[in-house]
């Protein structure tokens, strides 16, 4: 299941392209939230037993459950080591940003 | 009884701007998941919408509307009459508000809707005091609390809004907390499918308002129920269930000494939380009958 992405949020230029009323579409994401993170939660798939125990719990919803094996939306992921704290099996660890980037 | 496994993979609640380690964050995530797109939403100001609706961003994918401070049972209210009169059947009129927009702003206004017996689910994620404008005192903070506006710790105890509302003879109410998710997940189906007014108040610990890592927040919600400071139960046709009632609990610094806020509380205060707990639970023991 892909998750949710960033789309680019045209600005309303002339009166006629105002909303009408104070409303706006739902589910709208501008940005991405990688550049929070400090570190990096990695998962190890050869030690992870499905438990979906970091998919419930992280804020975020960064994790994605559906794939061969567990994967983190890195755009969205804020580092903050939930799931390697909770995970029973210590399959995620969280390794330290090298300042790549993206 | 939900499944984890059922649960949607969508997410209905993506790319908000919690702070890292945001409880809110996992309640808002997981009701959404039980109660499903057909969901009318409404929150005051909280956190939940100072991180959701930052124009022009908008990370519910449900219809949400963002109620003034006070009204959020009121516009609960409204949006349970438009349904009835519109004829639309499945969908779950929400209300999720923080601490302050519950017990103090709210109240009234959260009141009239119970009192209206209008099919309404409301949520108090409880992080305990006004976490989105800097940490203020709300009346869910606890005894002994720094915030800025008690920086010496909060005189006061934290306000009851379980049997605040037990006295409304709502048809369902609960406390439950994040970190015993199983519990949290089946209390939300349950109110969920009421009929009637449902209220559910949640613990939410917060990293930051609280003054613990990130990566502790559920260890955190966990150490609160093991130490007594935080109570399991349900309110269903009249008689009130404990879900969870630790023969021992934990010695109360092993949860208050994790926690930056509670740092300036030494043995005396710990004593004097202790014998408040216990006077508490002997008071709900008698009372309910477990």
């Amino acid at each position: 299941m892909p998750k949710p992405a960033v789309s680019v949020f045209q600005y309303p230029r002339t009166a006629t392209e105002m909303p009408c009323g104070p409303y706006a579409k739902a589910g709208v994401i501008v940005e991405t939230n990688a550049g929070w993170r400090i570190s990096r939660p990695v998962i190890a798939a050869a030690r992870c037993v499905r438990c979906q125990q970091c998919w419930l719990i992280c804020p975020d919803g960064a994790i994605d459950r559906t794939g061969e094996s567990y994967a983190v939306d890195y755009n969205f992921c804020k580092g903050c080591g939930l799931c390697a704290r909770e995970c029973p099996a210590k399959a995620i660890t969280m390794a330290k940003e090298d300042g790549q980037g993206e | 009884m939900v499944k984890v496994i059922d649960l949607p993979d969508r997410e209905l609640l993506y790319g908000h701007k919690a702070c890292p380690g945001c409880a809110a964050g996992t309640i808002a995530r997981l009701i959404l998941k039980v109660t499903g797109e057909r969901t009318f939403l409404a929150y005051p100001a909280s956190c939940l919408s100072t991180v959701t609706s930052i124009y022009p961003q908008m990370a519910f994918a449900v219809p949400s509307f963002t109620a003034p401070f006070p009204a959020t049972g009121a516009v609960l209210s409204g949006m349970a009459a438009a349904v009835k009169a519109k004829r639309m059947q499945d969908v779950t009129v929400l209300g999720m508000a923080g601490d302050g927009g519950t017990a103090d702003i709210g109240l009234q206004a959260l009141s009239g809707a119970v009192e209206r017996g209008d099919k309404i689910f409301y949520v108090c994620y409880d992080n305990e005091a006004y976490m989105n404008t800097g940490v203020q005192r709300s009346s869910l903070t606890p005894f002994g609390a720094t915030t800025t506006t008690s920086p010496a710790g909060k005189r006061g105890v934290k306000k009851n809004m379980f049997e605040i509302l037990i006295a409304h003879r709502i048809p369902y109410c609960a406390t439950a907390s994040i970190a015993h998710t199983a519990d949290f997940l089946a209390k939300v189906e349950k109110a969920r499918n009421t009929d009637g007014p449902s209220f559910l108040h949640v613990l939410a610990p917060c990293p930051t308002g609280w003054g613990f890592p990130s990566d502790q927040t559920m260890a955190i919600g966990r150490l609160a129920v093991e130490t007594g400071l935080w109570f399991l139960a349900e309110y269903e046709g009249g008689r009130v269930k404990m879900n969870l009632a630790p023969k021992n609990f934990k010695p109360v610094q092993e949860y208050l000494g994790l926690q930056k806020r509670f740092k300036h509380l030494g043995a005396a205060e710990w004593a004097l939380i202790e014998g408040q707990r216990d006077r508490e639970w002997a008071d709900m023991r008698r009372k309910w009958g477990f």
